[in-house]
């Protein structure tokens, strides 16, 4: 590691932190007088008595979630698959960048309104923005692969080929652990998508936490773990000794099974998606071609309700994204081997299950719960959004930290952490952290549907009025902001 | 055909001018780190006049090898611009009667007929190397450059299989780092060191001529 190197990772972990700490005075970051300890304790006690609701519910939800899920991944890899294969266009790159930048809530809040509470919105919900995501993916890791294959074929030799014999098979142990990746993520948006009211796990979870039945939430959330942490059993069977039934037969099945499960989907009348499209999304003043009077509506949106809300969900972010961080550093030697060899193996499983708690649980939830201690002001959100991402990164550098190799002489504890451990994944850290930059963005749009004034709070908002024109707008701007956020920290990384 | 004028790249290949007409066969011979590979490397992409870089086999140093596709695929890799996209896809999930013979017939050739069907992540290094061989004989051109293409075996095999080679292309140009297979098999030798031509001479010359003989041990001191 050069000089240059680890100077320009301190100015820019530096960098951060004064920004972050510039934004404090302007952050809504006051402690509202609530008196929690009543709504915390019948909580405490609901997760120790956990109840689970009738098990037909239960298990017809759980099914749900998992059957968008999967249709939502498996078409979404299809069709990113085919999206990398041209990613060289700018215009392919414009278009994912665009559907990925909306969150997954904000595509189901518009197929609502074209395909009701179906399963269309749930599914298209899910793979509309994955599609974005998979594609942005599969090219970079595509790209990764080594060329010297690729030189030893003939220039005349057609771009299908060339994929399907060099780029594709290097590739394929990283796409598809990549995208067992996403189907977990699938997993929490599915559930999520339950508090905008589809039949999830999220529906029943939102009902309980509101009505205050915190045993059945809990029971809920614990059935949810359970699903994420068994997804290796039952995506292999090798525990089972099926080797007749590979993956590559299993998924075909589970798919199928999924599509059976599905929920009815209502007739839907193409009219209502041509009103949505042509009528419902656009001002009225443009609709009666009123030039005057548009400009001054998408002024007003733009400068009395945009731009607080944009402010709002920089300045949150940003404070998330710095706590993150210091919470990772602190996070990820607890469960690592690096630090807690053989014999202490009981302290690193503490670790581990702490560290998948935190990642598996929503953002949401978090921020439920910390709503309810501090009262309705930015700080619910910036704990669960660094709570959740901190869980993640923690994860991802404790595995980057266990593949280093070690002196069989090299320092032990606060030694080993500060001289030999975090020096090497330092650069490794910022480039996860700055890759979680746009999530964190996106995902703090989302806690607005609890009340946090981002700009998913008005957006929100905006559905429940039934301004669809407004709405449309504010996505777009909360679009923008993913796309100009991804590109800077792209800059930011591409410089280091 | 190959015509390099004071080429220069970085400071791996220094002031290099170098002509290599058609159906000569040159080695070439240097310590690691000279610049045989950057030499190649530059000769593969700015090849001039009546051949572009498509019409050579080319065998690079580190293979190339596709790891989880078998031996048969990787080799067929050689012909992919001869058939349409259908047809290759086919092939990849189901191996054809027609390039399945060939193949086939080449691997046993190069003795590796056992080995085709397995993945390459599980083959041997010399085994590798016989298959990345192979992909640059299926492209069945004239011209061949190859980077220590035999370097893994051993020397019985690797005179049969460089024989093999000379036999099948026109023109060749290889870099080898055993100078007895050198002096042996090609026409001309060209010595490289420090990215500089150290000498350019028929390997004749380097058998008879005692000065000359001393450039050859000069190059690797």
């Amino acid at each position: 590691m050069s000089n240059r190197y680890i100077s320009r990772s301190r100015n820019l972990s530096l960098a951060f932190m004064i920004v972050a700490l510039l934004c404090i005075p302007f952050a809504d970051l006051i402690v509202y007088q609530v008196e929690p300890w009543d709504e915390l304790s019948r909580m405490g006690q609901g997760i120790i008595n956990p109840s689970f609701p009738e098990l037909t519910l239960l298990a017809n939800s759980l099914m749900i979630t998992v059957a968008f899920a999967l249709i939502a991944v498996a078409g979404a890899a299809c069709l990113g698959l085919l999206l990398a294969l041209v990613f060289h266009s700018r215009i392919v790159r414009i278009f994912s960048a665009s559907i990925r930048a909306v969150h997954e809530l904000f595509w189901g809040l518009i197929f609502i309104q074209i395909y009701g509470l179906s399963a269309t919105t749930g599914v298209l919900a899910i793979l509309v923005p994955f599609t974005g995501i998979f594609a942005k993916m599969f090219a970079e890791i595509i790209e990764q692969q080594n060329v010297t294959p690729h030189s030893t074929l003939s220039r005349k030799t057609d771009r299908f080929s060339q994929y399907f014999y060099t780029w594709l098979p290097q590739a394929w142990p990283q796409l598809v652990s990549y995208t067992r990746y996403r189907f977990e993520c699938a997993l929490r948006s599915s559930t999520i998508l339950g508090f905008i009211g589809l039949p999830t796990l999220g529906f029943y979870l939102e009902t309980a936490f509101k009505q205050g039945q915190y045993d059945e939430a809990a029971g809920l959330l614990f059935a949810f773990f359970i699903l994420i942490a068994t997804i290796r059993w039952w995506m292999h069977l090798n525990w089972l000794k099926a080797q007749w039934l590979p993956a590559y037969v299993l998924v075909p099945i589970y798919l199928a099974i999924a599509i059976i499960v599905l929920p009815d989907s209502p007739q839907v009348y193409s009219s209502s998606l041509v009103q949505f499209l042509t009528h419902d999304i656009w001002p009225k003043a443009l609709l009666h071609a009123d030039m005057a009077g548009s400009l001054d509506w998408y002024r007003h949106q733009l400068f009395d309700v945009a731009m607080p809300a944009l402010w709002d969900t920089l300045l949150l972010s940003q404070l998330a994204l710095v706590l993150t961080g210091v919470l990772v550093l602190v996070f990820y030697p607890w469960a690592s081997k690096a630090f807690f060899p053989a014999k202490f193996s009981c302290m690193r499983g503490f670790g581990r299950t702490a560290l998948l708690v935190l990642r598996s649980v929503p953002e949401m939830i978090f921020a439920f719960v910390f709503l309810l201690i501090f009262g309705p002001s930015a700080i619910p959100a910036v704990l669960a959004l660094a709570l959740h991402n901190a869980g993640l990164i923690s994860y991802l550098l404790m595995r980057h930290s266990e593949q280093l190799g070690y002196r069989a002489d090299s320092s032990t504890g606060l030694n080993h952490y500060f001289y030999e451990v975090t020096p090497r994944v330092y650069p490794h850290f910022l480039s996860l952290l700055l890759y979680r930059w746009e999530v964190i963005i996106r995902e703090s749009a989302i806690l607005g549907i609890l009340g946090i004034t981002t700009l998913g709070f008005y957006i929100d908002s905006a559905f429940e009025d039934i301004r669809y024109d407004r709405a449309l707008f504010l996505i777009v701007i909360s679009a923008l902001l993913n796309i100009a956020v991804d590109s800077f920290s792209r800059r930011i990384r591409e410089r280091n | 055909m190959f015509k390099l004028d004071h080429y220069q790249l970085d400071n791996r290949l220094k002031d290099i001018s170098l002509s290599i007409n058609a159906g000569e066969k040159v080695a070439l011979l240097g310590p690691s780190g000279g610049g045989k590979t950057s030499l190649l490397h530059a000769l593969h992409q700015r090849s001039s006049g009546k051949i572009c870089a498509d019409q050579i086999a080319w065998c690079p140093q580190e293979h190339g090898l596709v790891e989880s596709l078998s031996g048969y695929h990787n080799i067929y890799m050689g012909q992919l611009d001869k058939n349409n996209a259908l047809y290759n896809l086919v092939n990849l999930i189901k191996p054809l009667t027609k390039p399945k013979r060939a193949i086939m017939a080449l691997a046993a050739e190069l003795s590796i007929a056992e080995q085709l069907w397995k993945p390459v992540s599980q083959l041997s290094g010399g085994q590798r190397q016989r298959i990345g061989i192979g992909r640059a004989l299926y492209r069945s051109q004239d011209t061949f450059l190859g980077d220590e293409p035999v370097s893994s075996l051993d020397p019985v095999q690797a005179q049969m299989i460089l024989e093999l080679i000379i036999k099948r292309h026109q023109t060749l140009v290889i870099a080898l780092h055993n100078r007895q297979q050198a002096l042996n098999n090609f026409d001309r030798i060209i010595g490289i060191k420090a990215g500089k031509i150290i000498f350019d001479s028929p390997a004749k010359e380097l058998i008879k001529n005692k000065y000359q003989a001393g450039l050859l041990d000069s190059l690797y001191e």
